[in-house]
């Protein structure tokens, strides 16, 4: 109990952090970005909303501490102002219709990558120098060598532009009525298909290598001795003996990974103009649209911060270690 | 972090170096008795070299407009030309100069603010080793790519805003384990014997503690290099960098930017992204010899279960992973 305390007090201050960093960058940049913004939008806003605006991105005249502290109202009120390019639609709604498809995106690609990456890992160390072992590390660092958003675009080039068998953009195909229909998810999944298969391409050998070295490790335990000389099977001994113990970093990893989910999946978004938060972001930033770029990294955070603390609850349950002390 | 409690005193690198005096040297050689080692710095070495020759080999402004527009690769253009009519193999060759400088200069800053951080906490612990160890899990928290994303919008375009942007992001991986590292040092007689004796902090910190972790050093500073690669490039993709210099990011934003892939011009979108992957990868190559040396249990096949090392197998999955960011 007093692990996920001092847990969750850390979240809390990481996400101190972010909110001050988020009410710091627009003051203190050289550049004034905020009125390059409003140079550029103004007349199509009311002269309030221009007035909301100035005060959330701080070009107002009070002092510093009156600025922070109405903010910080602001962000636990959930008024994170209106978009900008999106005018005049608010913020958190903009933000809420696109990380559904950020989760469903990157969900996919870290189960399918953290499940099979930890499967070949276990082969790979259960059987040292075997076929698993020795062939396909080298390769899975070669590929995961290149950059994410080249082998994107080069998998978007063959598999959806030359041979054609994937749709190359968006999450549906447009005009198609959203909603529960066979058709819809279909369509939906055929989407997912060459952003997701990327994403796992590319992360696939770190979980592989980790768990990997990290069951070579627990492969020399005695227990490990004790299960061979009780003659247990090997398939059990590899799994509930040396695999189990050896999943914990994959945990820590998991949780990480969650943070690439709703971050990480950018440059994925951006390839193929899915239409999820990252995509979004970048939008914002090329529109100028400060407001959006704001929520949209503090939701980001928030939602790592989050994801973060789950893993902790569920390390607490997986290692009696951190419950005794 | 959850696995900083899991953490055990004495890595195999710190039991090793505290055996023998000598290792750095024994270090060095069995790096270089190595294969995957010997073949990462052949292929860097060719990098590097191509790209101090790049004014010999290509002169003058290699973004100048020399030939047709995309021309396939031919006898006169040996990878063709871009939809500007520019030669690739120029860009490509110059590109290396942008490219490997940033990825250095980002390397070295990161590691060396983590080996400040590491050391502190690690050497004063208590209050600083706290407060230090907030920070820096807080940096490894928020997500990376949309803190570059932020802060590559808020700040002026430039090369030096790309190299502030990366260290800034990219630091805190390598400081948490270096940290993991000192601590376990730290806990050794031969520091306590320096304590004792009465030598100054920073000889202790810089003489006595970093040396004996060369070997992690250098890991942190292989995984570092590979991040700095790899997230200007993104970040350039995006047209968040400097999109007036020539570098292998940039190369491929215009590529993306005119369509390359579209129109079928594989030439313009290949090479970069080829340069990017074999550098990373031999970097990559670097650092798992690096372990393969430090690590004994990783280089023989039939491991001696005798031995009770504790390996912190995290480590690598951690770096990697943050580097992935």
């Amino acid at each position: 109990m007093r692990f996920i305390l001092r847990r969750l007090g850390f979240y809390l201050v990481a996400f101190w952090a972010s909110i001050t960093l988020n009410f710091l960058l627009p003051r203190f940049m050289p550049g004034d970005p905020v009125s390059r913004m409003f140079a550029r939008s103004q007349d199509r806003m009311q002269p309030e909303q221009i007035e909301a605006l100035r005060k959330l991105l701080g070009v107002d005249d009070r002092p510093l501490w009156a600025q922070y502290t109405d903010y910080l109202h602001n962000i636990f009120t959930g008024n994170m102002g209106v978009s900008i390019s999106r005018f005049p639609t608010p913020v958190t709604e903009v933000i809420s219709s696109q990380i559904g498809w950020t989760l469903l995106l990157g969900g996919t690609a870290l189960v399918i990558a953290a499940v099979v990456g930890n499967l070949l890992g276990i082969a790979a160390a259960w059987r040292r120098g075997g076929a698993v072992d020795s062939a396909l590390p080298p390769v899975l660092v070669f590929i995961g060598s290149f950059p994410y958003f080249w082998l994107a675009m080069g998998a978007l080039y063959l598999f959806g532009v030359v041979l054609g068998w994937f749709p190359i953009r968006h999450a549906f195909t447009d005009g198609l009525e959203p909603g529960f229909t066979p058709e819809f998810i279909g369509d939906v999944a055929a989407h997912l298909v060459l952003p997701a298969l990327t994403i796992v391409l590319v992360s696939i050998g770190g979980w592989m290598l980790g768990m990997r070295n990290t069951m070579i490790a627990t492969n020399s335990e005695d227990y490990i001795t004790m299960a061979e000389a009780k003659g247990l099977r090997p398939g059990r001994i590899m799994l509930r003996y040396a695999a189990r113990n050896a999943m914990l970093p994959s945990v820590t990893s998991f949780g990480m990974g969650l943070g690439f989910v709703v971050g990480g999946a950018l440059l994925t978004e951006v390839v193929f103009a899915y239409p999820g938060v990252g995509y979004q972001l970048l939008n914002a930033v090329q529109g100028l649209d400060y407001p959006l770029m704001q929520g949209l990294f503090l939701t980001i955070t928030a939602a790592v911060l989050l994801a973060n603390f789950l893993v902790d609850i569920l390390y607490v349950r997986l290692d009696p270690r951190v419950r005794s002390n | 972090m959850a696995t900083a409690i899991l953490q055990q005193p004495g890595t195999t690198a710190g039991k090793t170096a505290a055996a023998k005096p000598k290792t750095s040297r024994s270090f060095l050689r069995g790096l270089l008795a190595n294969r995957k080692a010997l073949a990462g710095m052949a292929v860097l070495a060719v990098f590097i070299v191509l790209a101090l020759l790049a004014p010999v080999l290509f002169p003058g402004d290699p973004s100048r407009i020399t030939a047709m527009a995309s021309l396939e690769p031919d006898a006169e253009h040996l990878l063709g030309t871009t939809a500007k009519g520019q030669d690739v193999l120029a860009l490509t060759v110059h590109g290396a100069r942008s490219s490997l400088l940033v990825g250095l200069t980002v390397g070295f800053a990161s590691t060396f603010i983590g080996i400040l951080v590491g050391l502190a906490s690690a050497y004063f612990g208590r209050f600083i080793d706290e407060a230090l160890s907030l920070v820096t899990n807080v940096f490894l928290l928020l997500p990376g790519l949309p803190l570059l994303v932020i802060l590559a919008a808020f700040l002026p375009p430039g090369l030096g805003t790309v190299i502030l942007v990366l260290v800034v992001t990219g630091w805190a991986g390598s400081a948490r384990v270096l940290r993991s590292q000192a601590l376990s040092i730290r806990s050794k007689d031969f520091v306590a014997a320096a304590v004792v004796s009465g030598e100054r902090a920073g000889r202790i910190m810089f003489r006595e503690i970093l040396p004996n972790m060369a070997s992690i050093v250098m890991g942190t500073l292989l995984a570092c290099v590979i991040y700095g690669i790899g997230a200007q490039a993104g970040l350039e993709f995006l047209g968040l960098g400097d999109v007036s210099t020539v570098s292998w990011g940039n190369n491929l934003f215009w590529a993306g930017n005119e369509g390359a892939l579209l129109t079928g011009s594989w030439w313009v979108f290949v090479p970069s992204g080829a340069c990017i992957a074999l550098v990373a990868f031999a970097l990559a190559l670097i650092n798992y010899a690096v372990d393969e040396v430090t690590n004994p249990r990783l280089r023989k096949i039939k491991a001696p279960a005798a031995a009770p090392v504790q390996s912190a197998p995290d480590t690598r999955a951690t770096i990697e992973r943050s580097a992935a960011q």
